[in-house]
Order: structure tokens, then C-alpha cells, then sequence
């Protein structure tokens, strides 16, 4: 049932997504390109998305469990730290150069594009080398304490 | 700055923007999960028993979304200009910066901002900007 509920969201996302123009890196890029020909669409999508995560969110966090009876998981951090903002300039550079971030990247993939599957691999790829290097950088650390 | 009222989408834009805010609202009240695409997928790398049917089913849906949209309209078609190496360099940056930062345009800019995390509202701030910045210093270079 778990796997249902995410595989559903994760479609009416990729809807959403396609639907709102996010998936052509082009209108990504005409959004961040403010002092040039400015494409305002993008606004659009996360004021729309966030109108209704308000109510969602807000309903959510005042409830202990999901509906289907797993542990409401909401992040409860609150500071900001150097990995926080380092990591999203880092996203943003890589945002701005081909106007694809995660999600869209996936559904592109999905739609059979080769840049996106290009874009996927390497950025796997990124993902994988931050895991491997949390593990060489963390492991001895933790070793050396115990 | 002008406006590119060529592309400009607002009621699309909107309408997708809402089945986003849709999804986030399913898969938090569903799993009690937050719904950013690079921790779900990131957490596919180190993810503990129990943790993974899911996030491969919220990835799988997101991956048949053509397939259905192209069951009842034609998929607009995008305008990629980065070629090969640029493609490569944005993923690089985009996979490790996400790992790094614990978010992308969907956790902090979706449902961070939508939770008022403090957090988010400054990683979106970040992420935001220094988009702006490069598409800005890119054009200057082409």
C-alpha cells in the first residue's frame, strides 16, 4: 500500500511537472535569466505548489502518523549551517547551466530524451561520489571515537 | 529585463503547480514522507531495509508520467542547448550540491517553503541566485 500511495504521488508530480512547462530547460533557464528576456512562469508553479503543501504541510505536522499508519517523518532541523548553503550555490550553478533540476531531469528520462539520460547518469554519478565520500571522511572518525 | 510574453505560461504554470502542491499533499499524509526528488533518490544509494520499495515506486511514477500525459495530449517538446560536456558538468553539480545542501527545487523550494522551514527558505534563496547568476554569466560568455 506504501509503494501505491508513493507511486501515485510520484506520477500526479511528474504530471504536475509536465504540465507546468518545468520539464523544457528552457523555461527554467527563461525564468533564471531575469536580466534578459524574462519568463515569469516558474513563479507560477511554486506558488501554486506551495498553496496547497501550506495546507498539506500545516494538516501534517499536527498529526503523529500517515494515514496508512507509518511514522509522519518530517524534517525537524532547524539550523543553517556551511553544508546547507555551500550545497545549494553548488545545485544552483549546476541548475543554471542546464536548467534541469532532479525531478524534471527524471521525467524528461522517462520521456526518452538522451540529454536527460545524459544529465541523470552524471548526476547519479555526483550522488554517488557524496556518498562514497561521506563514508571515507565519516568511517575513520567514527572508528577513531570508539 | 523584458518579459518573454512568448513563453509565458501562467494558468498552465499554475494548474501544474497545484497537482505538484497535489503529489507533496499525497505522499505526506500517505507515507509521511517529504516528497524532495534528490533525498528520495539519494536515499536509494544508503538506504536502510524498508526504505526502498517506496522511493523506487514514488522515482517510478515520476518516470511513467509521459507515458500517461501522452495517452490524451503530445508532449511539448524542450529547448536542451547545453550539449554533452555541459550536461555532464550540471549533473555532477547538481547530484553532489543536492547531497551536500539536503535538497533540491522540490524539498526546500516545494515543500520546505510550504513547511516555512527556515532552512529551505534560505537554500532556495541560495540555489535561486546563484542560478540567476550563472545563466547571467553564461550568456556573457556566448
Amino acid at each position: 500500500m506504501s509503494a501505491l500511495g508513493a507511486f501515485l504521488a510520484g506520477l500526479v508530480f511528474g504530471v504536475g511537472l509536465i504540465l507546468s512547462g518545468m520539464t523544457d530547460p528552457g523555461k527554467v533557464i527563461g525564468f533564471l535569466d531575469i536580466a534578459g528576456n524574462w519568463d515569469p512562469s516558474l513563479a507560477f508553479v511554486m506558488g501554486g505548489a506551495v498553496l496547497v503543501g501550506f495546507f498539506a504541510f500545516s494538516f501534517a505536522g499536527r498529526r503523529g502518523r500517515s494515514f496508512l499508519g507509518g511514522a509522519m517523518e518530517l524534517p525537524q532541523r532547524r539550523d543553517i549551517d556551511t553544508r546547507l548553503v555551500a550545497g545549494s550555490v553548488v545545485f544552483g550553478i549546476g541548475w543554471g547551466l542546464a536548467g534541469f533540476c532532479p525531478g524534471p531531469a527524471l521525467v524528461s528520462f522517462g520521456s526518452g530524451q538522451d540529454k536527460a539520460a545524459v544529465f541523470v547518469a552524471a548526476m547519479l554519478l555526483g550522488m554517488l561520489a557524496y556518498t562514497a565520500a561521506e563514508r571515507l571522511i565519516h568511517e575513520p572518525r567514527r572508528r577513531a571515537k570508539a | 529585463m523584458t518579459i518573454d510574453w512568448a513563453h509565458v505560461t501562467p494558468w498552465a504554470s499554475l494548474a501544474g503547480g497545484l497537482l505538484i502542491g497535489v503529489a507533496a499533499t499525497m505522499l505526506v499524509l500517505l507515507n509521511g514522507r517529504v516528497a524532495g526528488v534528490s533525498g528520495i533518490l539519494g536515499g536509494l544509494l544508503s538506504a536502510r531495509p524498508g526504505e526502498i520499495g517506496w522511493r523506487f515506486a514514488f522515482i517510478g511514477g515520476l518516470l511513467v508520467a509521459p507515458a500517461v500525459v501522452r495517452l490524451v495530449a503530445a508532449l511539448p517538446a524542450p529547448r536542451i542547448e547545453a550539449g554533452f560536456a555541459t550536461l555532464v558538468v550540471a549533473g555532477l553539480a547538481v547530484g553532489i550540491g543536492t547531497s551536500y545542501g539536503s535538497g533540491c527545487t522540490s524539498g526546500h523550494g516545494v515543500c520546505g517553503i510550504s513547511r516555512l522551514s527556515p532552512r529551505s527558505l534560505v537554500a532556495t534563496a541560495a540555489f535561486m541566485l546563484t542560478g540567476m547568476a550563472t545563466v547571467f554569466l553564461w550568456r556573457q560568455l556566448a
